[in-house]
C-alpha cells in the first residue's frame, strides 16, 4: 500500500527539483518555472496530510484543500505579475539573463 | 491507491520536473512542465481531491502555461542556448539541492506517521466541490474577499507594468 511517507518524499523530491532550477539556472523565466514547481510541492504534502487526517463525517479535511485553493490562486497572480516584471525588463534591458544584470553587484 | 499507478505517475511528474531545469531551450522546459503539472493533478485525484485535481489542470496546465508560451515568443530566446555552462556554479547548486533533499528525506524518516497507510473514508460521499465551497463562504469569507482584491490588484499591476511608455 502507498503511504503517507511516500507522497512526502515524492513531494519533497519535487521541491529539491525547484529549488535546484531557481539555484542553477540563469534564464529569468526558468527560475519562475522553478518557482511553480516548489509551491505545487507544497500543494502536494498539503492534500496528503489532508487526506491522511481524517474528520468526524468520515471525510478527508477540507479545511487544507481550501488552503490549497488559496495557494494556487495567489501562485496564478504572482505568475501573471513576474512575467510581466521580465517583459518590461526585457523591454529596458534587452535581456532576462541574471548574469547580465549587475547594477546592484557589489 | 493502486502502488503501481502511484510511482507511474510519481514517476513521471518527476522526470518530466527534472526536464523543466535540464532542457536549454526555453519551449521544451514549459512543455514538460504541462506534463509535470498533468501527473501532479492525478496525483491528487488519487488523493480523493477532485477538485484541486481539475483546478490543477484548468489553471496551471491551462492558463499558466499559456502565458508562459506568450511571453517565451515574445521575447527573442536564441542567445540562450550559446551560452557557456559555469560548470563550477552549477556543481555548487546541486551540493546545494542536495542537502536539502537528504535532509528533507531525514525528517520523513523519523517522521512516526509516515509509516502509515491512508485511512478508509467512511463519510457518505466525496463531494468535495460542496464541501470546499460551503467552506470558503463561511468560515474563511473574509481570506476569499481578500484573494479578490489581490486579483483584482495582480489585474491592475501586470496592465500598468506592460503599458507601453508615452511622452
Amino acid at each position: 500500500m502507498v503511504t503517507l511517507g511516500d507522497y512526502l518524499i515524492v513531494s519533497g523530491i519535487l521541491f529539491a527539483i525547484g529549488f535546484a532550477g531557481v539555484m542553477l539556472r540563469r534564464n529569468l523565466i526558468i527560475i519562475l518555472m522553478s518557482l511553480e514547481l516548489m509551491l505545487n510541492a507544497a500543494n502536494l504534502s498539503l492534500v496528503a496530510f489532508s487526506r491522511f487526517r481524517v474528520v468526524p463525517p468520515g471525510l478527508p479535511n477540507y479545511n487544507v484543500q481550501v488552503f490549497v485553493f488559496f495557494i494556487i490562486t495567489v501562485a496564478a497572480a504572482e505568475v501573471a505579475v513576474g512575467l510581466a516584471l521580465i517583459v518590461a525588463l526585457y523591454r529596458a534591458r534587452r535581456t532576462i539573463h541574471v548574469e547580465d544584470l549587475r547594477t546592484m553587484k557589489f | 491507491m493502486n502502488p503501481f499507478l502511484f510511482w507511474t505517475f510519481a514517476s513521471l511528474m518527476l522526470v518530466f520536473g527534472a526536464a523543466v531545469i535540464i532542457n536549454r531551450n526555453p519551449v521544451a522546459s514549459a512543455l514538460s512542465l504541462v506534463v509535470s503539472f498533468l501527473g501532479l493533478a492525478v496525483l491528487f485525484v488519487s488523493l480523493d481531491a477532485y477538485f484541486i485535481g481539475i483546478i490543477q489542470v484548468l489553471v496551471y496546465a491551462g492558463a499558466v502555461m499559456v502565458l508562459f508560451l506568450f511571453i517565451i515568443m515574445l521575447l527573442d530566446l536564441r542567445a540562450e542556448e550559446r551560452r557557456k555552462i559555469n560548470w563550477l556554479a552549477s556543481a555548487g547548486g546541486i551540493a546545494v539541492a542536495l542537502v536539502l533533499l537528504i535532509q528533507i528525506f531525514f525528517v520523513i524518516g523519523h517522521f512516526k506517521a509516515a509509516q502509515q497507510t491512508f485511512p478508509p473514508l467512511t463519510g457518505p460521499s466525496i463531494d468535495d466541490v460542496h464541501s470546499v465551497g460551503a467552506l470558503l463562504f463561511s468560515n474563511y469569507n473574509l481570506p476569499f474577499q481578500i484573494v479578490g482584491v489581490l486579483v483584482l490588484v495582480a489585474t491592475i499591476g501586470v496592465i500598468l507594468l506592460s503599458k507601453r511608455e508615452t511622452r
